[in-house]
């Protein structure tokens, strides 16, 4: 059979094809986009972007009750918007497999916390499998899914940055059709009114016993015996550290991280003379374990902040033996930034220079925040600017809506920003609202969302019309402006925060990425003109630097966009047509 | 045995095309390989590290640090950044470019005034070279990568056929003669 190398997301989503899957719903959060993107180039699945975490999983709940395998993906997150129908799916059981990837990031490489979702598995009261490398990553996922049907229960798949984006080799199969299982309308598994809720309840616990049992058993979770001096009980990327600096040490390797088989771990610590459990983030297995009466190591040697490496490892358990010191200290970092040629610059440029107060969002223009354009006082969740910017306006009034906007792209509008904007008319809110609608969710790597006029396989679909739908939700103040025109931009952010009540600015203008999207004006130094201001850098473009007193356009970077000219007192760039 | 490579540049340099090809070349030799790269954040002009390893048996995917074999350093400031990890005995390329980070435009931060002394002194045996300059030789400044593989191609044992065949694999078919070109272009440094 052919072996390919894949990352463990493209796995995952091999995995769901081979399994016989039918539908994946998902939202593009990193580490998990790619699940979906592999997912939805195997023409016998259904793929699509859903506009949050929440609606992706009610698709797959849907798609498993009507009988057929289903998935969604996600970040960690995620899996907070996607909470609400997870807990009660959990006591409806499903039809079809049900499985959804929470992708935790330890380390946060692109997140906003470092949540463990072993958490939600407890609380839940569901299974999770976590895959240490590719290969199990696409055996997991097809073991999620029978787990699944076997017990009626919706599986937690979780994955941490390492594991899906790491790539290992994977032997691949051939996709064996699941049967649809026919849909039989069963109002006492499916509707979860207290009536039926209640002797549901008992049915999970019942579950959860059986579960523990299977735990005992499952190939999953996978006992390692070496030298008996040291036992080790780790998971996912943890596992292959482990392997490699602690080579002799014996290990219990948990692919099942819930629920835990209790007889299986008495045993492997009354077989081991020290007991350490290496687990990333919180003490969720050392809990569990010493509330049995079971001595161990874990945090008392194990930082419950950020991943665990090779080198964490060795220097956590033999101090001083690593050679490795980072003489990196002081190096100038570099940090990702806005694109030279983003209309996100543009729109900073304006809220720098009218030093309003910026609730913002989480997206590509979250990297405002960062100097030199420091446009950002606030970034939370995914759709929080508007809440926050009207919980702002109640708590100081007129005087500080006046001065402040709340800012998000149309992913994230369409994500979680919506309900928000209809709270805030709906409550008589004075709030200045800004759109910055790119036409793609971009900080992910370019999903088209429902307002992108494209499908997940870049097919026309219909295209949400922001103004539109802001009249819709009440709000009579609505202005579509290009970013580059810094001059209109200005006067109707200005006008709007002028009005007490909601206002709507929508910043239209694609990201630069996109296919013909860049401007490429031709830019011209006027030397004589430039005094060394550096007045150009305050818009942080990685195309612009003053050597010698003299600024210089890097060509191979400058997308052309001519904001530096507008930007510039003393006519030292110009902007011409486009090349 | 196992072999670790590290890959290091910016955002857009083409290390990820490099880690690829690498990790064909292991593939065809029938090695095991594995590979870790962290995307998202990191493009939009940020630092960006692959870490190749392969070898009989691979258990980490992650490099140790100060046991590198090889690092190839797309810039500069991100030679001298990854230069630690390499082991005592092992090979570095740096390719002598500087791209100054946007911390530095804007003059928060200093780029090293001698980025190579700084390499040297933590590493002595790095070599430098003008890898973009050959890559526009060879046709496209796009091709430092396969400059720098080309490099490393004659530090390591594979025939040079499996090169060949690697990059006809990762590449599209009509950049592969200019990258060809430049991967002799860095066999002949």
């Amino acid at each position: 059979m052919e072996k390919k190398l894949l990352t463990g997301n493209a796995a995952v989503a091999r995995g769901f094809w081979e399994a016989g899957g039918q539908v994946v719903s998902s939202y593009p959060g990193t580490p998990s986009t790619e699940i979906t993107e592999c997912a939805s180039e195997y023409p016998e699945l259904y793929a699509e972007w859903a506009p949050n975490e929440k609606v992706a999983v009610e698709v797959a709940i849907g798609a498993s009750i009507s009988g057929v395998r289903a998935l969604a993906a996600m970040k960690h997150v995620g899996v907070n918007v996607a909470a609400d129908p997870l807990f009660t799916v959990s006591y409806t059981g499903v039809n079809g497999g049900l499985v959804f990837i929470s992708a935790d990031d330890p380390g946060m490489f692109s997140s906003q916390n470092e949540q463990d979702n072993r958490h939600y598995a407890r609380a839940i009261k569901i299974p999770a499998v976590e895959p240490s490398d590719s290969a199990e990553c696409l055996a997991f996922t097809k073991a999620a899914l029978a787990i699944s049907e076997q017990f009626d229960t919706p599986v937690m798949l979780r994955l941490t940055t390492r594991v899906a984006h790491g790539q290992t080799m994977v032997e691949l199969g051939e996709r064996v059709e699941a049967e649809t299982k026919p849909y039989v309308k069963n109002p006492q598994k499916y509707v979860m009114a207290p009536a039926n809720a209640k002797p549901k309840h008992k049915v999970v616990e019942a579950r959860m016993r059986a579960l523990e049992e299977f735990a005992e058993t499952t190939e999953l979770n996978r006992v390692e015996m070496a030298d008996t001096k040291m036992g080790v009980i780790c998971s996912g990327a943890v596992y292959n550290y482990v392997k490699e600096i602690l080579p002799t040490a014996s290990v219990l390797k948990l692919g099942m991280p819930y629920p835990l088989p209790k007889q299986k771990i008495t045993d492997f610590a009354a077989a081991v003379d020290e007991l350490y459990v290496i687990e990333e983030l919180d003490p969720f297995y050392e809990t569990i374990i010493k509330s049995w009466g079971i001595e161990c190591h874990g945090k008392d040697i194990f930082a419950l902040e950020d991943e665990i490496l090779p080198e964490t490892i060795a220097e956590c358990l033999r101090p001083g033996e690593c050679p490795f010191a980072t003489q990196t200290a002081g190096i100038a970092g570099r940090p990702p930034v806005l694109c030279p040629g983003c209309p996100h610059r543009a729109t900073f440029r304006v809220l720098s220079r009218l030093k309003v107060t910026v609730l913002g969002d989480i997206g590509c223009y979250t990297l405002a925040f960062a100097p030199p354009l420091a446009a950002m006082d606030t970034t939370v969740c995914m759709g929080a600017s508007i809440g926050m910017a009207h919980g702002m306006e109640k708590a100081l009034g007129r005087e500080q809506s006046q001065k402040t906007v709340a800012v998000l792209g149309e992913s994230t509008f369409i994500h979680s920003g919506i309900s928000s904007l209809v709270n805030a008319v709906y409550n008589g809110s004075a709030i200045t609202v800004m759109i910055l609608d790119n036409s793609i969710t971009a900080m992910t790597g370019h999903q088209p969302n429902a307002g992108s006029g494209k499908d997940i396989h870049q097919q026309p679909a219909p295209e949400l019309d922001f103004a539109e739908l802001a009249k819709a939700c009440g709000v009579k103040h609505v202005w579509k402006v290009d970013p580059f025109d810094q001059d209109k931009l200005t006067a109707v952010v200005k006008e709007a925060l002028e009005i007490p009540e909601v206002c709507v600015i929508v910043a239209e203008r694609p990201c630069v990425l996109l296919p013909g999207a860049a401007q490429n004006r031709e830019m011209t130094v006027v030397a004589e003109n430039c005094i060394g201001c550096k007045a150009c850098l305050r818009i942080g473009c990685p195309a612009l630097a003053v050597r010698d007193g003299l600024v210089e356009i890097n060509d191979t970077q400058c997308n052309g966009c001519g904001l530096c000219a507008d930007v510039c007192p003393r006519g030292a760039l110009r902007k011409g047509d486009a090349k | 045995m196992t072999t670790d490579i590290i890959i290091a540049g910016v955002g857009g340099q083409g290390t990820v095309l490099a880690g690829r090809i690498i990790s064909q070349v292991a593939q065809l030799a029938g090695l095991d390989v594995k590979v870790s790269e962290i995307h998202g954040m990191s493009q939009r002009g940020g630092s960006v590290v692959t870490q190749v390893r392969f070898g009989e048996k691979i258990l980490s995917p992650l490099v140790y640090p100060g046991a590198v074999n090889y690092i190839l350093a797309f810039e500069l400031l991100e030679g001298l950044r990854v230069a630690p990890l390499l082991a005592a005995d092992g090979a570095i390329i740096v390719n002598d470019q500087k791209l100054e980070p946007v911390t530095v435009l804007s003059g928060r931060m200093e780029y090293p005034a001698d980025a190579k002394a700084d390499i040297a002194a933590v590493r002595p045996q790095a070599v430098f070279a003008d890898a973009l300059a050959l890559a526009k030789e060879a046709g496209t400044a796009k091709a430092v990568n396969l400059v720098l593989l080309g490099w490393l191609s004659k530090q390591l044992d594979f025939a040079e056929e499996l090169w060949l065949d690697a990059i006809a694999a990762c590449v599209k078919p009509k950049f592969i003669e200019i990258n060809k070109k430049a991967f002799a272009l860095g066999r002949a440094l």
